[in-house]
């Protein structure tokens, strides 16, 4: 089963798990959204009459 | 392997790839994680064997992060290809964050184990170091406005940070250092008790499916954002 008790040690397992899921969702959540703004930005690019794409 | 390189076709085969690689990356971190936290605790270190399975992985992969910056800088300098830049830059973040990731876990596990949370020996030093070169990297790049110039200094330095590689892996082996002998990659084999290799191989492949998803969307963002500057130059020669 699941064991949530970290007693004697949560006070270094949680944050040890706490900073890895901030700093991978942080990495992964950067790498999402400068992939969607660089595509919208070159579809506005191409979308315009006067550049061929 | 090396018609990979055209960045079209680079495109058009990670186009499917990688959200399959999202996908695998989430599967096996939900599978590692219901198996670091059903797995007992150690009989020495307690409930903190469970720091393990996010330190050993985050230190692995900063290493194979900057492994991939490396060599692709080497490509990058030697024949001058603009997507083996693009693997270098794209590699730097997540192998900055893998390796800060395994200094500060590790300086979580240090504390209640060795009742210190750092000691300049070998080990921790040169992935200290490797971080550096990792930060580094990324403010030469940020540095210099010329992206060509930016991209030959940061891939000289790219390339010189491989020498710190084997001292990090092999710094338990050359020196006596406070941080335990390798454990995984041994003559003799995993040293680690079945019931914790489990839920740490499952983190490791996790970690890396997640690093290549971070990378390779990376890499081809940064496709995109140069075909971005290229028309972008277009129009203003154009007006």
């Amino acid at each position: 089963m699941f064991d949530l008790d970290m007693s004697p040690y949560a006070a270094f397992v949680w944050p040890a798990w706490g900073i890895s899921v901030v700093v991978l969702g942080a990495v992964v959540v950067r790498a999402v959204a400068a992939s969607r703004k660089w595509k919208a930005e070159l579809k506005r690019l191409e979308d315009q009459p006067t550049v061929e794409s | 392997m090396f018609g990979l390189a055209n960045p079209q076709r680079f495109m058009s085969f990670t186009r499917p790839l990688v959200p399959v690689l999202w996908v695998v990356a989430t599967g096996l971190l939900l599978v590692g994680i219901w198996l670091s936290f059903t797995a007992p605790g150690d009989y020495q270190q307690g409930d903190t064997v469970r720091i393990m399975f996010v330190h050993v992985p985050a230190s692995s992969l900063g290493l194979m992060a900057y492994s991939a910056l490396g060599i692709s800088s080497f490509f990058a300098l030697v024949f001058r290809h603009p997507l083996a830049d693009a693997a270098a830059r794209a590699a730097a973040l997540p192998g900055a964050a893998f390796t800060l990731l395994a200094l500060v876990t590790g300086s979580l596990w240090g504390q209640p184990m060795w009742g210190t949370w750092w000691v300049w020996d070998a080990r921790l030093t040169s992935v200290l170091v490797l971080f550096l070169f990792y930060i580094g990297y990324m403010a030469l790049r940020s540095a210099i406005d010329d992206e060509a110039r930016a991209a030959r200094a940061a891939a000289i330095l790219g390339l010189v940070g491989l020498i710190n590689l084997p001292i990090v892996k092999f710094s338990v082996d050359w020196w006596n250092t406070l941080h335990q002998p390798a454990s995984l990659l041994r003559a003799g084999g995993a040293s680690v008790a079945p019931v914790f290799l489990a839920p740490l191989l499952t983190m490791m492949a996790a970690y890396g499916a997640l690093f290549l998803a971070v990378w390779l969307t990376s890499i081809r963002t940064e496709i995109v954002r140069r075909r971005v500057q290229a028309i972008r130059a277009r129009m203003a020669l154009e007006a």
